[in-house]
């Protein structure tokens, strides 16, 4: 299980956009690094990141390396009325998590 | 001339104090604007990490870090305190030394290793509680004259002391980066160049492997003693733990 940090805002208003920032604990390795005897570190990076808000897709990105580690994305969402937002990645390892945030129109 | 003199120490006195940066103070912007932003600092991650650990049951007593301490928040101001005498070793520890003595001692649980994502969780958690608060630590003796004498102290194949870079060249560069003062107010603390949180005893580590000196080991007089000296000499200054640094 990797840690993850959603952060939506407590008041999101009707129809106006809002910032979702989450934090991933991810090592993000290149790929292209070698350990101490000069054996290549596989690469080891989230490749793939969805965002949903009630089954319908906010975001949808492809990553690559050179990101750094715990990657930090910031991406704006207009929501009509309160849900459900499904934040989903996939690692390299095949790895598949979901984080799930409430959002609440006032 | 004679009436001049005094004036003139008198001021540079208080130039040097009010010269005291913290390593934020020197971050660029975006490092800044990292550390300011709470769901965008990378240190929250282990702070979450502690926060799940501080009531986690572990050892054969069957506590947790709540069992005793309760809510988290009672340890405000107890970071900056740090390093505090523990009677035990007749010496001050460091925050991280003082978990794993709780662990060992009142948990029965093994000491975390001074590397552990856990423990660096737990001590980021505890100072969270403090930051904002002055460092105030109490200048005990006979570890504090240790610390100034190895702060001063070259060592290693390029035999350099602490001060030579961090009080002499203090606000220069080495190699593309800025040297900063060395104030400890924000460990553990969350750097860019390590792609993640490390403790003060990391840097110590870091510094001295450096100068191509062989680290002091963790947990041993000599780290406490430096990690004293520095925290003494950053009485005042304001808990930024966790901090964001290049």
């Amino acid at each position: 299980m990797v840690r993850v940090l959603i952060n939506v805002p407590k008041q999101i208003r009707a129809n106006e956009p809002f910032d979702v920032k989450v934090l991933i604990s991810h090592p993000m390795e290149s790929g292209q690094r070698r350990d101490q005897v000069g054996q290549p570190i596989p690469r080891d990076i989230i490749n793939h990141f969805i965002a949903t808000l009630d089954g319908e897709t906010v975001l949808d990105a492809d990553f690559f390396p050179a990101i750094a580690a715990n990657p930090f994305l910031s991406f704006s969402v207009v929501a009509e009325k309160s849900g459900t937002l499904a934040l989903t990645f996939v690692d390299d390892h095949g790895v598949t998590q979901t984080e799930l945030a409430a959002i609440t129109v006032t | 001339m004679k009436r001049v003199l005094p004036l003139t120490v008198a001021a540079a006195l208080l130039l040097g104090a009010g010269e005291r940066r913290s390593g934020y103070d020197d971050a660029g912007p975006e490092t800044r604007a990292m550390q300011d932003d709470d769901a965008a600092n990378p240190a929250f991650l282990w702070v979450q990490q502690g926060e799940s650990l501080w009531a986690a049951v572990e050892g054969a007593a069957g506590k947790s870090c709540a069992s005793c301490h309760g809510e988290v928040a009672r340890m405000r101001g107890v970071a900056a305190r740090y390093p505090a005498f523990e009677p035990k070793l007749n010496r001050p520890v460091t925050i991280e030394e003082r978990i794993n003595l709780c662990r060992v001692d009142h948990m029965g649980a093994p000491a975390l290793a001074w590397n552990d994502d856990g423990l660096l969780g737990l001590s980021s958690l505890i100072g969270l509680q403090s930051r904002g608060a002055p460092v105030a630590v109490e200048p005990r003796e006979p570890l504090l004259s240790e610390g100034a004498k190895l702060f001063r102290e070259r060592m290693g194949q390029l035999n350099m002391s602490c001060a030579q870079c961090h009080e002499d060249r203090a606000g220069l560069k080495l190699a593309g980066s800025l040297i900063p003062q060395a104030h400890p107010n924000g460990y553990p603390e969350y750097r860019l160049e390590w792609q993640g949180m490390g403790s003060l005893y990391r840097r110590l580590r870091n510094c001295m492997i450096g100068v191509r000196a062989e680290p002091f080991p963790p947990n041993s007089r000599e780290a406490a003693a430096l990690a004293l000296f520095l925290a003494v000499r950053a009485n005042g200054m304001k808990v930024e733990t966790p901090a964001v640094r290049p």
